[in-house]
């Protein structure tokens, strides 16, 4: 199935695997910041509904 | 109805929230296709070999990185005219992923230049322009973090936004304006229709380009309603502290 790269698989693999590896760092933590700051906002929120 | 009224940031968050399950969900799926086609199923160049494959990543994250300063320039100037705050805080939304997919064309472009070129680097005016807007990209969001004053760095990014745009400007039209350098020039020239790439590995390529660019809106997306949410919550923290 893997496709014969010839003299440039480290090449063409070493940039495939950047490139993915920092796609899914950015999609990961824009989603991880997202979570936390809506739970924060959330937590803000509820706060102010309680205090006196 | 007015373009205007999503400059509310209720109204932005419940209109885009929906909307980013099939964004990112076609994005992923554009991806997948766009990749696994190019990397498993086009013939290697006659003379590039299979290096050929790194374009599926390098022209897509090339594009969006200049297109996300576009943007960015856009909402700035929206910021600085109107003073919508949604507009100032998507344009800040947008730097990160502006930086990533900056990193991205410059890491596979070395990466294709050393046996292509026999070089990691050349001071190129694409290359060069570039890495500057690359600078220009951490030096935007460094000042988002330095001011405390939400509206000032607005104020002051958005300056700092319309400066980075000639380099913006330089990274996608440098290979015309000097007819130097190693870079080749543009392989699908939008505005002539005619291009040099072969339709084997062209389709591929324009489906990665959609793909990275719903990618893009679909990160902008997100990451503009946590901006909205954080600057709320810093608002109701400063107004209990009172």
């Amino acid at each position: 199935m893997m496709p014969e790269l010839g003299d440039y698989a480290a090449e063409v693999l070493s940039a495939y695997a950047a490139s993915l590896l920092l796609l899914v760092a950015l999609v990961g933590l824009s989603l991880r910041r997202s979570r936390k700051v809506r739970a924060q906002l959330d937590a803000v929120e509820a706060r102010r509904k309680d205090a006196p | 109805m007015s373009i205007w009224e999503y400059a509310n940031p209720k109204k932005f968050i419940a209109t885009s929230t929906p909307l980013v399950p099939w964004v990112m969900g076609l994005a992923v799926a554009g991806l997948v296709v766009g990749l696994v086609w190019g990397f498993f199923f086009t013939p290697d160049d006659y003379r590039q070999g299979s290096t050929v494959k790194i374009i599926y990543l390098h022209v897509p994250a090339a594009l969006m990185a200049i297109n996300a300063w576009f943007m960015m320039l856009v909402a700035s100037l929206i910021w600085l005219v109107r003073r919508h705050h949604v507009s100032a805080l998507a344009a800040r939304a947008a730097a990160p992923i502006g930086v990533v997919m900056t990193l991205i064309a410059l890491l596979t472009g070395a990466i294709w230049g050393q046996p292509m070129w026999g070089t990691w680097w050349a001071w190129d005016p694409r290359l060069t322009s570039f890495l500057i807007l690359f600078l220009f990209y951490l030096g935007y969001i460094a000042l988002w973090e330095a001011i405390d004053d939400p509206d000032t760095a607005a104020d002051l990014t958005s300056v700092l936004c319309i400066v980075g745009s000639v380099f913006a400007v330089l990274s996608r039209y440098a290979v015309r304006f000097w007819n130097q350098g190693l870079h080749q020039g543009t392989s699908v020239p939008v505005a002539t229709g005619g291009r040099t790439v072969d339709d084997v590995f062209f389709v591929p390529l324009v489906i990665c380009m959609v793909a990275f660019g719903l990618l893009f809106v679909g990160l902008v997306l997100i990451r503009t309603t946590t901006e909205i949410r954080a600057r709320r919550m810093r608002a109701l923290e400063a107004r209990m502290r009172r």
